[in-house]
């Protein structure tokens, strides 16, 4: 039992890696006043970007910085219409969704012509397991050794980056001007701008972060959690981070704990499928997959209490004369 | 802002959504010509799959009429300023009530199974959204986050009906028996050889017109009812509209029933006009492409006819495409609808300012002008 549960978190780490950089690259959007609905379309662009790299070159590292440029220069799309031309943040981020899901396997099928998809990596073209020091000797220690060895240790790079970003980026929103800049212009521009401050360059900055992260996010899919690019393989990943973001509020520290907890209901679904539980039976496999979904509906219908999203959140903002 | 009334109608309505596809179809040519091949083979391809012969006409109407059903849908819930994403799902358990019309009155003369489809259609799809919209309604939760879990959800519903309790008895496909020869939607190529005028058999049937009709009604609800009204002011401003003695919650919650109603009659075209059994995945994605339809249509029935077309047109010769240029598959029209709901929808006030401008110095009555610097600077 005491087993089982270890392994469930265990791959409750991994599957939260991807979700939790995005919801972070969500919420550093958001809370300069820019909706990201893209986020999806940026992790699908640079996983493949990163895999197709990573697969040319066999170098992980390259795919994962080409990877992050892809998702930047999506950013940048998404900073154009909606900030530098007022235009609408939802449908700017939807039509980002739509491109990459189409350009990725277009692109794709013509450099491999495998139906869209990129060959397997190598183990040397990917982030493998990372194992930390002394975990092979702790492994017989009773209750610790498990916990360190088996949870713990052996995840790839960009899962133990994701962790240590959380407070990075709670330090940056809270800690730094640049941060307090960044909360300021997505409550209240007008306030900014009277300031002397740029609200475009600011929010600028804040979408490429949101770029920069999200580039992350699409690498770990296809060169470190997986060995290539499958065509739609982010499944709605960025829509569940964006759904994180709002159940935690717009803060780093909730946001996290949202990301965990449907990234659990994940490792659950994956663990339930075909077993046989006491009472109902066997749960139908597609009952087990809309898990994370039906428990996203369930909690934004009100379960978190009162959500109260940034104030310019989403509003473009026009300068008066 | 009074500027945008500036312009003739035409500008407004034509003019700059023609320029705005413009610049998608460049772009789209750029990517075109990045893999490697020709765009304007790709275009001729493209053009002459669509329209060059009588049986690609007929495609290109079939799929329109899928568009206009979910344009439609989507544009309804615009009215009301509600960004309804979920019209994929809405298409989806549409089908699956038409299906079990179809199914079930098997017997019965067509005249009765289509009014009982069209029903069965609207209440499943419309009672889809009507969550979503229950939940933005009256606990506040986003509905473009909400419609968009309802996909995955109908989704994961639709494959467990399929395979558990609707296929056909010894069948290895998720798929129902076919319907009855009662429930098949007439073909326009049947009813002009009644009539005695011989056309080419596509699959554009009855549901164009109840497409074409619909589209009647969705312009009379919204412009000239007192439910329409309401919901258009509560969409502008749901505060001024409380104040008039309009509920918001209530506008909501009409105009996604409709919208959902709406997207939930495609099954008439895909279900009863093409497949004859309810099947897997059977929406294909039209869901999505009534975003891009509404964007471009202005939400307007006349526009979305209009747009509707021409997605058809580009589903229809990019098939055609794709039988040319092996390279050049299915993605890459999906690509191309990507990039005109960029340019059309969020990028439609890029080429503005400049036309405005252009529009004001021919004019040469208008002096003020409140156009901000960076808007006169880019260099688009």
């Amino acid at each position: 039992m005491f087993m089982t549960l270890i392994l469930l978190l265990d791959s409750t780490l991994r599957v939260a890696t991807p979700l939790v950089l995005a919801a972070m690259a969500g919420l550093c959007s958001e809370r300069g006043g820019v909706v990201d609905i893209g986020l999806e379309g940026k992790m699908l662009g640079a996983a493949f970007v990163s895999a197709t790299v990573a697969s040319m070159t066999g170098s992980p590292w390259l795919g994962l910085l080409t990877g992050i440029a892809a998702s930047i220069l999506l950013a940048l799309v998404h900073g154009f219409a909606s900030i530098t031309h007022n235009g609408n943040q939802v449908v700017s981020g939807m039509a980002i969704n739509i491109v990459v899901a189409g350009l990725a396997p277009t692109i794709g099928n013509a450099i491999f012509h495998m139906n869209g998809d990129t060959p397997a990596l190598s183990n040397a073209a990917r982030f493998t397991a990372i194992e930390l020091p002394g975990a092979a000797a702790l492994k017989s220690v009773p209750v610790l050794g498990p916990i360190y060895s088996e949870l713990l240790s052996g995840h790839n790079l960009l899962t133990y980056l994701a962790f240590v970003l959380v407070p990075l980026i709670s330090w940056m929103l809270y800690k730094t001007r640049f941060g307090l800049r960044l909360r300021a212009v997505g409550e209240n521009p007008e306030a900014v701008d009277t300031a002397g401050i740029s609200v475009q360059w600011l929010r600028y900055r804040a979408v490429m972060i949101a770029g920069v992260l999200c580039g992350f996010a699409g690498a770990s899919l296809s060169t470190a959690l997986g060995a290539s690019f499958i065509r739609d393989m982010t499944a709605g990943k960025g829509y569940l981070a964006l759904a994180a973001m709002i159940f935690g509020k717009w803060r780093p520290r909730t946001t996290l704990l949202a990301c965990l907890l449907f990234a659990f209901t994940d490792a659950v679904q994956a663990r339930l499928q075909g077993v046989s539980l006491p009472v109902v039976g066997e749960i139908p496999v597609q009952f087990i997959i809309m898990l994370p979904y039906v428990m996203t509906v369930f909690l934004l219908a009100g379960f978190v209490g009162r959500v109260v999203a940034p104030k310019a959140d989403g509003e473009p903002y026009v300068k008066e004369h | 802002m009074s500027r945008q009334n500036k312009l003739p109608v035409w500008v407004n309505a034509g003019l700059i959504p023609l320029i705005n596809l413009l610049a998608a179809f460049v772009v789209s040519a750029l990517v075109i010509l990045a893999v490697g091949e020709n765009p304007f083979e790709a275009a001729r391809h493209i053009i002459y799959g669509a329209f060059g012969f009588e049986e690609g006409i007929g495609y290109t109407l079939y799929y329109a009429t899928n568009f206009i059903f979910t344009g439609l849908a989507v544009a309804m819930a615009f009215h009301c300023f509600l960004f309804n994403i979920g019209g994929e799902g809405q298409a989806y358990i549409g089908g699956l009530g038409i299906g079990l019309v179809c199914l079930y009155m098997g017997d019965m003369p067509f005249w009765v199974i289509l009014p009982c489809a069209i029903v069965g259609g609207a209440v499943f799809g419309g009672l889809w959204a009507a969550i979503p919209a229950y939940l933005q309604a009256k606990r506040g939760s986003h509905i473009v986050i909400t419609t968009i879990m309802f996909n995955f959800i109908a989704s994961s519903i639709m494959t467990f009906l399929l395979v558990e309790w609707l296929k056909k008895p010894g069948s290895q496909l998720p798929e129902t028996r076919h319907f009855a020869d009662a429930a098949y939607m007439p073909k326009l190529h049947e009813i002009a050889h009644a009539m005695g005028i011989e056309l080419a058999h596509s699959p554009v049937n009855i549901s164009l017109v109840i497409a074409l009709l619909c589209c009647v009604a969705v312009w009379i609800f919204i412009w000239r009812t007192r439910w329409g009204f309401e919901i258009r002011a509560s969409g502008k401003n749901a505060e001024a509209a409380m104040y008039g003695g309009i509920s918001p919650a209530r506008s909501i919650m009409i105009s996604m029933l409709i919208s959902g109603a709406l997207a939930g009659l495609v099954g008439l075209n895909e279900l009863m006009g093409v497949q004859h059994r309810l099947v897997v995945n059977f929406t294909n994605g039209y869901g999505f492409v009534g975003i891009a339809i509404a964007l471009m249509g202005r939400n307007h029935p006349l526009g979305i006819v209009l747009a509707s077309l021409l997605m058809g047109a580009l589903f229809q010769g990019g098939a055609e495409l794709a039988f040319e240029m092996p390279t050049m598959t299915r993605d890459m029209v999906w690509t191309i609808q990507g990039l005109v709901i960029l340019f059309t929808g969020a990028l439609e006030h890029m080429f503005r300012p400049r036309i405005e401008a252009f529009f004001q110095k021919s004019d040469k009555s208008d002096s003020a002008s409140c156009q901000g610097p960076e808007e006169q600077g880019d260099e688009a």
